[in-house]
C-alpha cells in the first residue's frame, strides 16, 4: 500500500501530465500555423528573409491591436467569439457521442430565424420576452438536430449527408420567410429589427450572451462528466458494442446527443440575434459560425471548456481580418492560420490512430 | 540425427520490451519440437524471425549447418521453411487446388495449367495419405480439412521444416488425433515440425522435445519422454501451478434458468440457434461444449439481450426474460462475462473506475437521479481491484493499458459484484496465461459453491471438463446431448461435437 500523501502527489503529477499532454498538441499547432503565416506576411509586404521577426511582430501586433486595441474593438471581437463558443460546444457534444453533426450551421441558422420571428411580438415585458426568444431558438435548433439524429438511430442513415442537406434547407427556409411571409420585409431582404423588449441586456457594453455561453460550457462539461447521461453519451461514442452490453440504449443516446447539440447551436443563434445583430438578412451562403464551430471543437479536442479559448482564438482571428487588410496584409492570412491549425489537429488524430494500430499489432506479435 | 535448423543467440527487441533474449533453439531432422510458453512469452516472435517476418537484433540462423540470411517469407520458403498460421490464409471461394498453387501456378503460356495442378495436388495428397478432394471449395470443407490444405500448401512449395502455430485451437479431439497421424507420416518422410502451443496435454502427446520460453528467455529444453505436465507447467509459469480444479460435490438447487425451444438468427439473418432446450439449476455449472461457430455465440447473446431471438421461452427464476433489453435482463440477475472482452466487456478508453460500473452506473449507490456518485464509484472499483488482484498502478488508468488477464479479472470482478442469480461466462479464459486461468476458474467455482447457477461456454474441452457438473454439446445450432460430468470424456464429447451420436453415456452407437 502507498501512503496517502504519496497517492496525492502522484495524483497531482498524473493530472499535470494529462493537462500538459492534452495542451501540447493544440499549442504546437497554433505555433506552427503562425510560423507559416509569417512567410505570407513577408511576401505581401515585400520583406526580406532577415526581417522574419519584424513580420512576426507585425502580424501578432496587428491581430492584437485590431481585436483588443480599444473597448469597442474588444466588444466587437466578443461578438465573433460568443457564437463560436456555442457552435463549438454543439459540435463537441456530437463528437463525444461518436456522431459528426456537420449540421450545426443549419441548426444555428434556424435558431436565428426563430428568434428573429419571435422577437417581433409586440407588447411583451422583457422578463417574458427574453426567455421566450432564447427558448424559441433552442427549440428550433433542437428540432432541426433531432431529424438527422432520429434517421441515424432508427434507420441507420448516415448523419453527415442528412445534416448537409438540412443546412441548405435551413438557409432557404430563412429566405422563404423573408421573401414570402409577413415576418420579413421583402423590399429590404431582411427581417424587421426585433422589439426592444427582446434585446438581450448589456453589462458595461458587453452583451449578456457571452455569459450565457460560458454558463453553457460549464453546464455541458458537468453533464458529460458528472451525470449518468454523460457517461452514456461518452460510452456510446467510444464503444457502442460495450455500451449495448452495459445496458445503454444506443438509439436513445444518439437522438439525445443530436437534440442537445442542435439545441445548443440554436441557443447560440438566438443569443447572436437578440444580443448582437437584432435581425437577419436573406442568405446567399452559409453564415459560417456552424462550420467554424467544427474547427473550434476539433482544436478543443471536444472538451466544452476547451471550446472557450479555442473560440477566442478563432474569433480573434476573424475579427482582425479587416484591420489586416488595411495594413496591407491579405485577410486570407487568417484563413491560412485557421487551416493550418486544423490540419495539425487532424494530424494529432491520425497519430493517435496509428498509435492504436501499432499497439494492436504489438499485441498480436507477442501472442 | 542431423540438425536441420539452428537459431543461435537470437535477440529481438521491440520498443519497451525484449521479446527474445539470447534464445537458442534447434531442430533435428524428423523430430517434432514444441515451443511452449505463455501468451507474450515470445514464441511467435521467434518463429516470425525464422520465417523472415522480423529481423533479429543479434544472433544467427543456421540451416543444414550453413548461416542463412532470411529477409522475408519468400527467402524462407525458398530455404524449405513453411508456416501454417493460427488463422488460415485461404481464399474461401477458391478450390483446394487453386489455393495450393496460388503464387506459383504451373502455366501453359499465359494460361494456368489446371490439369497439371490438380494432378500434382492429388499426387501430393496421396503420397502423404491426406484424404482431401482437390476440386472442393474451401468454404465447403471442414476446419480440419482446411488445415490439411494449409499443410499441403507448404509441402507443395517444398517445405522440409513446418511451423504450425497453435494448430489444435480450432480442432475437435478426433481431428487432433488425425493431425497427429499426419505429422507422424510426414516425419517418416524426413520432414521436421515446430509446434507453437500453450496446451500442455497436446505437448505430451505429439512431441519429441520441448523448449520452454518464459518472458523471452529459454528456461529449458527437455525430452518429452522424460518430463511431466506438472514440470512443464512449472517451467512455463515459473512457479508451481495447480492444474486441476478442486471442487466439491455440487449442491443442486432449484431451476434457475430454463430455456425452451429457443431460436435465434445470426447477424446475416440465418438461423444459428435452432430450438435449444436447456436448464441450469442453482449451484451447478453447466458447460456448453462445441466447435466454434455452432451457435454458442448467438445463444449467449440472445440470453443476454444483445440480439433479438426469434422464438421460444426463456425464464430466469420464474421470470420471463425472453426478448428483453440487455438492461432489463442484467437487472433481473444475469451476470455476463462476454466472449470478446475488448469489444463488449470493456470500454478501453475509459478508466478502470468508469469500467467498473458498466451496467451498474444507473443504480444506487453509484448514481442518484442523474448525478454520478464518484466517491462510491471509486470505492467500488478499488474494492474490485484489491479483491480480484487486478494488477494496475491505479484505478485511473485506461482499461486498454491493462494486460489481457487483468482486463478479464476486472470484468469477472464486475459481473460477480452484481451478485447475479446466474453467471454466463463465455470463453472466460481465452488467450490468458496459466496463472490467470487458474484464478478465474477458482472464482467461477466459488460462485457455484455460493449457490449461483453458472453457464459456461468454452471452446476448450479441458476447461469444460474440469469445471462443469453437466455438459451440453452444441452442434449446428442444436444442443445434441446433455451429459453428466461423470459420464463424459473427451472422446464422447468429440464425437458429439462433430455431429455424431452417443447412446446415453454408455456405448457408442455410431460416428466411429
Amino acid at each position: 500500500m502507498v501512503s496517502n500523501s504519496e497517492t496525492k502527489s502522484n495524483k497531482f503529477l498524473l493530472a499535470a501530465k494529462y493537462v500538459v499532454r492534452s495542451l501540447a498538441f493544440p499549442l504546437f499547432a497554433i505555433f506552427i500555423s503562425f510560423f507559416v503565416a509569417v512567410f505570407f506576411v513577408m511576401w505581401s509586404k515585400g520583406y526580406g528573409i532577415t526581417q522574419y521577426f519584424t513580420a512576426l511582430t507585425d502580424l501578432i501586433g496587428i491581430i492584437i491591436t485590431g481585436s483588443f486595441g480599444s473597448t469597442d474593438q474588444t466588444l466587437q471581437t466578443m461578438n465573433y467569439v460568443t457564437p463560436l463558443i456555442f457552435t463549438g460546444i454543439a459540435s463537441a457534444v456530437s463528437f463525444k457521442c461518436g456522431i459528426f453533426n456537420i449540421g450545426v450551421e443549419g441548426q444555428f441558422t434556424l435558431g436565428i430565424l426563430a428568434a428573429a420571428v419571435v422577437g417581433q411580438i409586440h407588447g411583451l415585458s422583457p422578463i417574458v420576452h427574453i426567455p421566450l426568444i432564447i427558448l424559441s431558438g433552442t427549440v428550433a435548433g433542437g428540432l432541426w438536430g433531432s431529424i438527422p439524429g432520429f434517421l441515424k438511430a432508427k434507420l441507420g442513415i448516415n448523419e453527415v449527408i442528412n445534416c448537409i442537406m438540412l443546412n441548405y434547407i435551413a438557409m432557404y427556409v430563412v429566405n422563404f420567410v423573408i421573401m414570402r411571409t409577413p415576418a420579413g420585409i421583402h423590399g429590404k431582404g431582411q427581417t424587421p429589427i426585433i422589439q426592444d423588449s427582446a434585446k438581450l441586456m448589456k453589462l458595461n457594453g458587453v452583451s449578456f450572451g457571452i455569459i450565457i455561453a460560458l454558463i453553457c460550457a460549464v453546464v455541458v462539461f458537468w453533464l458529460l462528466w458528472k451525470t449518468t447521461k454523460g457517461y452514456e453519451i461518452r460510452a456510446v461514442g467510444i464503444n457502442p458494442h460495450a455500451s449495448e452490453y452495459g445496458g445503454i440504449n444506443i438509439s436513445k443516446n444518439i437522438i439525445f446527443a443530436m437534440v442537445l447539440s442542435g439545441a445548443i447551436a440554436g441557443l447560440g443563434g438566438a443569443v447572436h440575434l437578440s444580443g448582437t445583430v437584432y435581425m437577419t438578412t436573406d442568405l446567399l451562403s452559409f453564415i459560417g459560425y456552424g462550420m467554424d464551430g467544427i474547427a473550434v471543437a476539433l482544436l478543443a479536442k471536444s472538451n466544452p471548456i476547451g471550446c472557450i479559448p479555442s473560440a477566442l482564438l478563432f474569433g480573434t482571428l476573424e475579427s482582425s481580418s479587416r484591420i489586416l487588410q488595411i495594413n496591407n496584409i491579405p485577410k486570407e492570412v487568417v484563413y491560412l492560420i485557421q487551416s493550418v491549425v486544423i490540419v495539425f489537429v487532424a494530424t494529432d488524430y491520425i497519430v493517435d490512430y496509428f498509435k492504436e494500430k501499432k499497439r494492436k499489432k504489438g499485441a498480436v506479435v507477442n501472442g | 540425427m542431423d540438425k536441420v535448423m539452428e537459431m543461435k543467440h537470437i535477440t529481438k527487441i521491440f520498443p519497451g520490451t525484449i521479446a527474445n533474449d539470447d534464445v537458442t533453439f534447434e531442430l533435428l531432422k524428423g523430430e517434432t519440437h514444441v515451443l511452449l510458453g505463455e501468451n507474450g512469452a515470445g514464441k511467435t516472435t521467434l518463429m516470425n524471425i525464422l520465417y523472415g517476418l522480423y529481423q533479429p537484433e543479434k544472433g544467427d540462423i543456421f540451416l543444414n549447418g550453413q548461416v542463412s540470411k532470411i529477409n522475408n517469407p519468400n527467402d524462407a520458403i525458398k530455404l524449405g521453411i513453411g508456416m501454417v498460421h493460427q488463422h488460415f490464409m485461404l481464399i474461401d471461394k477458391f478450390t483446394v487446388t487453386e489455393n495450393i498453387i496460388l503464387g506459383i501456378e504451373p502455366k501453359i503460356g499465359l494460361k494456368i495449367d489446371m490439369k497439371k495442378a490438380i494432378n500434382d495436388v492429388k499426387e501430393l495428397a496421396e503420397k502423404y495419405a491426406f484424404n482431401i478432394e482437390p476440386t472442393a471449395k474451401i468454404e465447403d470443407i471442414s476446419v480440419g480439412q482446411q488445415q490439411k490444405v494449409e499443410i499441403l500448401k507448404a509441402l507443395y512449395r517444398g517445405a522440409d521444416i513446418l511451423i504450425l502455430d497453435e494448430p489444435t485451437a480450432v480442432l475437435t479431439p478426433q481431428e487432433i488425433d488425425e493431425l497427429g497421424t499426419i505429422i507422424d507420416n510426414l516425419k517418416k518422410e524426413g520432414k521436421s515440425f515446430i509446434l507453437i502451443t500453450h496446451k500442455l496435454k497436446e505437448v505430451m502427446k505429439m512431441s519429441d522435445r520441448v523448449t520452454i520460453i518464459r518472458r523471452g528467455k529459454v528456461t529449458g529444453t527437455v525430452y518429452t519422454k522424460e518430463t511431466s505436465i506438472d514440470e512443464l507447467a512449472e517451467l512455463m509459469v515459473g512457479r508451481k501451478v495447480n492444474l486441476t480444479v478442486n471442487k466439491s460435490e455440487a449442491k443442486i438447487g432449484k431451476d434457475m434458468l430454463v430455456v425452451e425451444n429457443l431460436q435465434v438468427k445470426n447477424h446475416r439473418g440465418i438461423l444459428a440457434v435452432k430450438g435449444v432446450n436447456l436448464t441450469v439449476r442453482a449451484g451447478e455449472i453447466v458447460g456448453i461444449a462445441g466447435v466454434d461457430g455452432n451457435g454458442q455465440t448467438e445463444l449467449v447473446e440472445a440470453l443476454t439481450g444483445l440480439i433479438k431471438p426469434q422464438n421460444g421461452k426463456v425464464m430466469l427464476d420464474g421470470k420471463d426474460i425472453f426478448n428483453k433489453t440487455p438492461r432489463e435482463i442484467s437487472d433481473s440477475g444475469v451476470g455476463h462475462v462476454p466472449e470478446d472482452r475488448q469489444k463488449r466487456g470493456l470500454i478501453l478508453d475509459f478508466s478502470l473506475f468508469e469500467n467498473s460500473i458498466l451496467g451498474l452506473y444507473h443504480k444506487l449507490p453509484f448514481s442518484k437521479g442523474i448525478i454520478m456518485k464518484y466517491n462510491e464509484i471509486r470505492k467500488h472499483s478499488q474494492r474490485l481491484i484489491s479483491e480480484f488482484d487486478v494488477r494496475t498502478p491505479s484505478d485511473e488508468v485506461t482499461a486498454g493499458s491493462l494486460s489481457g488477464g487483468n482486463q478479464q479479472k476486472l470484468i469477472v470482478a464486475r459481473e460477480i459484484s452484481k451478485n447475479p442469480n446466474i453467471l454466463i461466462a463465455a470463453q472466460p479464459t481465452r488467450g490468458l496465461d496459466v496463472g490467470a486461468i487458474e484464478y478465474i476458474h477458482k472464482r467461477i467455482v466459488e460462485e457455484r459453491d455460493k449457490g449461483k447457477a453458472v453457464l459456461l461456454v468454452s471452446l476448450e474441452l479441458d476447461e469444460i471438463l474440469s469445471l462443469s457438473d453437466r455438459i451440453a454439446v452444441m452442434y449446428d445450432g442444436n444442443v445434441v446431448d446433455i451429459l453428466e460430468r461423470k459420464d463424459a470424456d473427451e472422446r464422447k464429447l468429440g464425437i458429439l461435437m462433430a455431429g455424431g451420436t452417443v447412446k446415453n453415456g454408455k456405448e457408442v452407437r455410431d460416428g466411429e
